[in-house]
């Protein structure tokens, strides 16, 4: 299956780790992310004020790249835009609706670009759990060749992937779809509260204390409840349950450090793949002792 | 002493701007509390969503004055969680775009250390300038 991939900025620097396993243990399912020709940034945060429609220029152009790739044979009438990065997937998502909902707003973006093709609504934006889901998570237990069974793991859907409701992929409260991708990938969903929790999001910059807060709680839940390593679909949440441990570590001396893995990173290790699709050199806390213990036995 | 709230012109045109720039019907809020219970930064805010959706509701401008617009990140806890319906993330971009248009930035990148800077990915960066600056 042959489907257009919008990276994103965070895919291609910090979060190299997510794309190099993703697209190695989707080839393992027979799914080819075929990356979008010339894409451009999403905005990375939704502009929300009802006479902004400038922001909404850089997603629109996305997704008439997706129509192109249509008309060049790229893919084969695959109007789907496959997103890994939940804060792309947020942005990308939310914009599209509001096209799609005020037809004048479109034609405003349309003749703005003007020389560009035609945006007239009929991209559709996923993620990539949502695609997993509609293949079947059964799909990848069939490649299991190194099984998590002693993996407890902690998924951690932060907001974007499930907020505001007409976004999320799963129920806002009671989300259940990571759950499912651990338990189809054999390992052991830990059942926890801070799943949902935002992390501070890019408060990060400016408000780096709240942020650590926010981390040493979200951290401590996981292990209390007996998770092994937490999963993430966003990049900036990676840096602030990951990168932010060292930040923690300086303010709660007796921390015990936690590996936060991208969930496609978790796939290439169970599908058996080579370490190299692993990345795990980006991981600011190395999950190699605990895959050791608990996978590599 | 009893506080006395004033009602006039001034407010009521602050009032109307907010609704116009968010889309929300904020008259609509019954001070429930509930966004304020599950917001995840309330400890640090100086006023609680729920009090500054009352500010805006009494068209009180000061309320542009407060921290709290600013540490709302946007998480949408309390938006799926409104009775009402109410998406406050667009409140607080509401408020936020009211001073960022006037060209007041709220972050300054300047302030802070570089080795601090360079450690941050660029969608933590892109995301404060974009919500933070004008």
């Amino acid at each position: 299956m042959k489907i257009p991939y919008f990276p994103g900025c965070s895919l291609k620097t910090s979060a190299k780790n997510f794309e190099i396993s993703a697209i190695s243990s989707a080839k393992v399912l027979g799914i080819d992310f075929v990356e979008i020709p010339r894409w451009n940034c999403c905005g990375v945060v939704s502009s929300l004020s009802s006479d902004d429609l400038m922001h909404h220029l850089a997603p629109v152009r996305n997704f008439v790249r997706v129509l192109e790739m249509n008309k060049t044979k790229m893919v084969e009438n695959e109007k789907r835009m496959l997103t890994l990065c939940s804060m792309c997937y947020n942005t990308l998502k939310r914009s599209n609706q509001r096209v799609k909902n005020n037809p004048e707003e479109l034609e405003s973006i349309n003749n703005f670009m003007y020389r560009e093709e035609e945006y007239d609504g009929s991209v559709e934006v996923i993620h990539y759990l949502q695609l997993l889901d509609e293949i079947g998570f059964s799909q990848m237990t069939e490649k299991v060749k190194n099984s998590l069974e002693n993996l407890n793991v902690a998924a951690y859907y932060g907001c974007m992937l499930i907020r505001p409701k007409e976004v999320g992929i799963d129920d806002a409260e009671e989300p259940e779809i990571f759950e499912k991708f651990l338990s189809a990938l054999t390992a052991k969903p830990v059942a926890w509260n801070a799943k949902k929790r935002c992390c501070g999001s890019y408060l990060t910059v400016n408000n780096k204390d709240v942020v650590v807060d926010l981390a040493y709680g979200i951290l401590n839940d996981a292990r209390k409840n007996g998770a092994d390593l937490i999963v993430t679909a966003c990049p900036l949440c990676a840096f602030n349950l990951d990168n932010r441990q060292k930040n923690v570590l300086e303010k709660h001396p007796d921390f015990k450090t936690i590996p936060v893995l991208y969930f496609t990173q978790l796939m290439a290790i169970a599908f058996g793949l080579d370490e190299k699709s692993f990345g795990f050199e980006l991981n600011y806390i190395k999950p190699n002792d605990v895959l050791k213990e608990k996978v590599f036995k | 002493m009893p506080k006395k709230i004033v009602i006039n012109d001034a407010s009521e045109e602050f009032l109307r701007k907010i609704i116009e720039l968010s889309g929300e019907v904020i008259t609509l809020c019954d001070q429930c509390g509930t966004c304020s219970g599950g917001c995840p930064f309330v400890e640090e805010m100086d006023i609680t969503p729920s009090q500054l959706m009352r500010k805006v509701q009494l068209g009180q401008q000061d309320v542009l004055e407060s921290k709290t617009m600013w540490l709302c990140a946007t998480c949408n806890t309390c938006t799926v969680r409104c009775p009402r319906g109410l998406d406050l993330s667009k409140v607080a971009e509401g408020l936020r775009q009211v001073v960022l248009r006037q060209a007041i930035d709220n972050l300054d990148l300047n302030n802070y250390p570089k080795e601090e800077i360079k450690e941050l990915p660029q969608i933590a960066i892109i995301a404060a300038i974009r919500k933070l600056t004008s």
